[in-house]
């Protein structure tokens, strides 16, 4: 053969990405997996059993009849588990809706804006993130402190007496959650309304439709894949939040994140803490399937 | 009596000073900014059952205009009525008139069903008579089978006829269409013009089309307005202008033509000589064009014009050259003479016979000749 099999270089490129999956996903996960089976202990690392072959074939197999599913049973059985998801869920989903409601007019709003600032105005959306996310959130905190800039801007107005009390509450983190993911929002749903043709919102006017109802008749529907695709950007990593509801929330806030981060690093109880993180990501794989089978539907419709 | 071009039927609204124009642009200007004008204080009458074409180069202002009855642009100055009715601020929603738009702007998330029946919920149609118009909609466009299908399931040519079955469902006074057929392949094209034509004869409807085919235009239309620059050239019946041009724009733009440059140099009673700038000299019959004077074009359709290979002995007009290019279309033939300054003439000839004796060819000296009235004297 003059030339090297073709079949071979292509396999190693379709490999790489598996390869970069299974290293960086799929062995941690076994391993975080791994522990959540097994029982805490006064180690180093602080939980038992440790795979190892000084013990031979036999303690190997010792170590896999030691794996039980206990901790789940216990978080489970603990209301504070519970509880933690659902109030996560609670927060993630409010934010959703809200970042919504203030996503979709500045899309809507941004490709209906002359060509030549659209780009301009998408920028400022991008900009946020040039700058740490801790450094936004800490700066949220030095605006609704009590003695913080929005305390002192409506003081001096006159609009309030009492500084009001903003920072340490759920506001706080709703505040802090919408403003961090409202991008995730905002550019899906400029995706969609952009690529949609205006002649479709006049051809509804001239069968007979006001603005408003040509617009809940046909830009609406027309953009779901977009409201369903920011939604989903942003609900998934809101459940999981940690740094706003640390930093901006009170102490008695309870999210998953923050029950998770306390599990491992003040209780020291990695096993739990393993099962917490698993059971999370359960939660999420759920709606991410959804939004697939969802995409995928809309992809078929659309050739 | 003699008349320009074939009659295409007896209708002929706008030569009749007592009807009453059933759409009327009146000193319509239309500005985007301070640069552009789409539109340029135009003044133009349409009459009920009409089939109207808007014809022009692209850019000329015809679907700004089309917009502004449809109710998408406001007029920037001057008035647009419909049936005597001003139509100014009246919302698209509002205007008893429908558009097909170019791109037909089906609701992709609908059926064609429900696209069709789109405007007539609207309304506040009952239920049951909706899917009665609908189902008379869909036998229409002969797309019964294809109800239930999504836009995206359809072949161009459907897509067409669910977009003209949606406009049609609302029984406007006036349906628009912008460049109906620009999406459609060449044999398509064809059958759907006579289409059109026959349901425009069968509803009495109105019709505004946008087209930028001559083709099309001269196929269809009862009358035609030729565009360019914001400004209405001509508003004739199809063979008047094809055979009478006002303007050099609108003989350029329609069909083949040959303009002779020159001058006229004697005028008597209807006819005058004109010569032109290699110093041949031409008679013509000056028509309706009886102020002409000083420089003018003469122009004359290809098929106006015979060649041969001697100067026919009764010839008023002739002048010779070479013959240069030569076409073969079957139906046709076209040939290209260079004239010894120059100038190319196009010539066609219909080949009547299927055998030609000593036809002509590659670089033969030829004679091109023509009548007096083959020609049409073109001053602006």
């Amino acid at each position: 053969m003059s030339r090297p099999s073709p079949s071979l270089l292509s396999r190693v490129v379709i490999w790489v990405p598996y390869l970069w999956l299974l290293a960086l996903f799929l062995a941690p996960f076994f391993i975080v997996f791994k522990i959540s089976l097994s029982q805490t202990a006064i180690a180093m690392p602080p939980y038992t059993p440790t795979f190892g072959l000084s013990e031979g074939w036999e303690g190997l197999k010792n170590a896999f009849n030691s794996l039980s599913f206990d901790n789940y049973l216990w978080v489970f059985g603990d209301p504070l588990y519970v509880k933690a998801y659902l109030s996560s869920l609670k927060f993630a989903a409010i934010s959703t809706v809200l970042a919504l409601l203030i996503g979709y007019p500045l899309a809507y709003g941004m490709t209906r804006a002359p060509e030549n600032l659209r780009t301009i105005f998408l920028m400022m959306v991008i900009l946020p993130f040039w700058t740490s996310f801790l450094i936004r959130i800490y700066a949220w905190v030095a605006i609704l402190k009590p003695e913080g800039l929005l305390n002192q801007f409506l003081l001096s107005l006159g609009i309030i007496k009492q500084p009001l009390i903003i920072l340490n509450t759920d506001l706080a983190i709703y505040i802090g959650i919408v403003y961090s993911y409202l991008p995730f929002m905002v550019l899906p749903l400029y995706a969609a309304l952009e690529k949609m043709d205006h002649s479709l919102v006049e051809a509804a006017q001239d069968l007979g439709c006001t603005p408003i109802k040509a617009f809940w008749k046909v830009t609406f529907p027309l953009s779901l894949p977009g409201v369903l695709a920011g939604s989903m950007l942003v609900f998934i990593p809101a459940v999981g939040e940690f740094v706003v509801p640390d930093l901006l929330g009170g102490s008695s806030t309870l999210m998953i994140g923050k029950t998770l981060w306390a599990e491992f690093f003040v209780n020291r109880d990695w096993p739990v803490a393993s099962a917490v993180a698993i059971l999370l990501l359960l939660i999420l794989v759920l709606p991410i399937v959804y939004f697939q089978r969802v995409q995928a539907k809309a992809r078929e419709s659309e050739v | 009596m003699a008349s320009l071009g074939s009659i295409r039927r007896d209708f002929a609204p706008w030569a009749n000073p007592d009807e009453k124009p059933f759409i009327r642009f009146e000193n319509v200007t239309k500005s985007f900014g301070s640069q552009t004008t789409a539109v340029d204080d135009l003044t133009l009458s349409i009459y009920e059952r009409e089939f109207f074409v808007l014809l022009g180069p692209s850019g000329c202002g015809k679907t700004t205009l089309l917009r502004m009855l449809g109710g998408f642009e406001q007029p920037t100055s001057g008035r647009v009525l419909l049936d005597g009715q001003d139509l100014s601020g009246v919302p698209p929603y509002r205007r008893p008139v429908n558009m097909m738009f170019q791109s037909y702007a089906l609701f992709p998330h609908m059926s064609v069903e429900k696209n069709i029946a789109f405007g007539l919920k609207q309304e506040g149609m009952p239920k049951a008579q909706i899917g009665e118009r609908v189902q008379r909609m869909l036998k229409l466009v002969k797309l019964e089978k294809y109800a239930s299908r999504k836009p995206h399931q359809l072949s161009g040519g459907q897509r067409q006829r669910v977009a003209l079955a949606r406009a049609l469902a609302k029984r406007p006074k006036v349906l628009l269409l912008d460049e109906p057929l620009g999406a459609l392949d060449k044999k398509l094209r064809e059958e759907t013009q006579f289409e059109l034509m026959d349901l425009q004869q069968e509803l009495g409807l109105t019709f505004v089309i946008v087209t930028h085919d001559q083709d099309e235009a001269m196929t269809m239309a009862d009358r035609i307005a030729v565009m360019d620059a914001g400004k209405v050239l001509q508003v004739a019946t199809p063979a008047e202008i094809y055979e009478a041009p006002n303007s050099r724009f609108v003989a350029e733009f329609i069909g083949n033509i040959n303009i002779f440059d020159g001058q006229i140099v004697e005028k008597t009673g209807s006819a005058a000589r004109i010569r032109d700038k290699s110093g041949t000299e031409f008679q013509i019959a000056l028509g309706s064009n009886a102020q002409a004077d000083g420089s003018a074009g003469l122009a004359v359709r290809p098929e106006k014009l015979q060649i041969t290979r001697e100067r026919p002995a009764d010839a008023v007009n002739a002048i010779d050259g070479e013959v240069w290019d030569i076409a073969y279309m079957g139906d046709l033939t076209l040939y290209n003479l260079k004239l010894d300054d120059g100038r190319i003439i196009k010539i066609s000839t219909i080949n009547s016979r299927r055998r030609v004796e000593d036809a002509l060819t590659w670089h033969d000296r030829a004679w091109v000749s023509f009548a007096p009235d083959a020609g049409v004297l073109l001053t602006r």
